[in-house]
């Protein structure tokens, strides 16, 4: 049977990431020096900071995000991999789904790494189930990713689009952000249920998915 | 057509003076809040307007969507429709959040607070300013495409903000209108309630007329000097 498309398209971003590793070396640095400059702001030996620290790792994680998403297309602008892409019978959607996978991918191996950091900047000691933050940050990530992807490609050809891309990005991301802050939070100090939170995040994740792959192909093509 | 406009105003204006008649000293004031409620009438028509105006930015971004390759004078035409409702609509937007806040802070004690109908409301807000942006900050044809796209997007959150007073409990009071039980408001306050929706919804139609023959005519000058442009070079 012949490999699906989007899976020939995760293969390539994998391997190409993997030779040059630029976007993880980015991501990983960016979220390390906002972690920093995070415990300098606020004293982490601070006891009443517990219930902030997830709030912090949140927004770790969305400005990495965001420092990678501005480049997530410049290879293939570069590349004129978009008009070779309208000349097959592939549809746009495979490109979208392999770049939001490695996207994924990438983010939560930086997620990954940054954990002990985080656990050492900030004492953290997690009060309730330290599992359920392996529900909930991933669904974050992938709202976080699967809209950034969507519209980096959406501001990909106009001006300012650095400036575009965080602008559009950030009003549509808070709820999920809002339900993802809160849940860890809970996690994190233990002191209420995340379960309502975790189904919206969820819910969150399963409209947005839709609507992107839904509207994907025009934006990519968007030529009027 | 000119003249339209101009009848348009005036009964716009007799309408919404009346509104105000009505509004400050023909209901009766609140049994809780005495006179602070009477903000209400004017906070709750720029949430009607509001509704209106983004509704018609859906509907128009959608027929651009549809249109643009097989109808381009029409989906011009409803992209121009388009992006004049969303501009009213965030002023009615504005005007809600700042009449809401007033009255939070007289009655609550708090000019603002994050429950989910507010934070939702706000993230509406921002999400329609950045439509504007996008359409500022890209260019072209495609640009239209795009913010339609942005559109569809954005009217995501309208149903949740709606639907939030009812979802969750909130520090914003609960429906007033088709709301449960012990809802709705007394039959005397109806009249300034219908008066100044009424009002609100005819002097954004009203702007939006003129804003719309600004926006067409912008349009239909670039693409005449494009085409001028295209055929000099040749």
């Amino acid at each position: 049977m012949r490999r699906p498309y989007f899976l020939v398209h995760l293969a390539k971003d994998l391997k190409i990431e993997w030779r040059s590793k630029d976007a993880a070396n980015a991501m990983l640095f960016f979220a390390l020096l906002v972690v920093s400059i995070f415990s300098l702001a606020f004293d982490p030996t601070d006891p009443g900071l517990h219930k902030f620290t997830g709030a912090i790792l949140c927004v770790a994680i969305l400005f990495a995000a965001v420092s990678s998403l501005n480049q997530v297309w410049a290879r293939e602008l570069q590349n004129q991999v978009l008009d070779a892409q309208r000349m097959t019978n592939a549809s746009a959607n495979d490109l979208f789904v392999g770049k939001v996978l490695a996207h994924f991918f990438f983010l939560t191996l930086v997620e990954i790494i940054l954990a002990p950091f985080f656990v050492i900047f900030y004492n953290l000691s997690v009060v309730g189930n330290a599992w359920t933050l392996a529900v909930i940050i991933p669904l974050g990530t992938w709202a976080l990713v699967v809209n950034g992807v969507f519209f980096a490609a959406l501001s990909m050809r106009a001006r300012s689009r650095e400036l575009l891309l965080p602008l559009i990005l950030l009003p549509i991301f808070i709820p999920a952000l809002l339900a993802m802050v809160v849940s860890t939070s809970a996690v994190i100090t233990g002191a209420s249920d995340p379960g309502l939170w975790i189904k919206m995040l969820a819910v969150y994740d399963v409209i947005f998915t839709t609507v992107c792959l839904l509207l994907f192909d025009i934006v990519l093509h968007a030529e009027g | 057509m000119k003249l339209l406009r101009w009848l348009w105003l005036a009964a716009t204006l007799g309408v919404l003076a009346e509104g105000f008649r009505v509004a400050m000293f023909v209901v009766p004031p609140d049994a809780a809040q005495g006179d602070v409620q009477r903000i209400f009438y004017y906070h709750f028509a720029s949430w009607c307007g509001m509704g209106l105006f983004y509704l018609i930015n859906l509907l128009c971004s959608v027929a651009y969507l549809a249109w643009r390759n097989r109808k381009p004078a029409t989906a011009l035409k409803a992209d121009s429709l388009a992006v004049t409702a969303a501009e009213i609509g965030v002023v009615f937007c504005t005007v809600g959040l700042a009449t809401g806040s007033l009255w939070g802070r007289a009655v609550w004690g708090i000019w603002w607070t994050w429950d989910p109908r507010l934070t939702s409301t706000f993230i509406l807000w921002l999400i329609y300013i950045a439509y504007l942006l996008l359409r500022r900050l890209a260019a072209g044809p495609q640009m239209r495409t795009l913010a339609a796209v942005v559109a569809i997007f954005g009217y995501v959150d309208v149903p949740i903000v709606y639907m939030s007073t009812r979802w969750w409990r909130t520090q914003h009071p609960q429906p007033v209108f088709f709301g449960g039980p012990n809802s709705g408001i007394a039959a005397s306050m109806m009249p300034a309630v219908w008066w100044n929706m009424a009002g609100w919804m005819m002097w954004g139609i009203w702007v939006a007329s003129l804003r719309y023959q600004s926006i067409h005519s912008e349009q239909l000058a670039e693409e005449e000097e494009a085409r001028q442009s295209l055929e000099a070079a040749r």
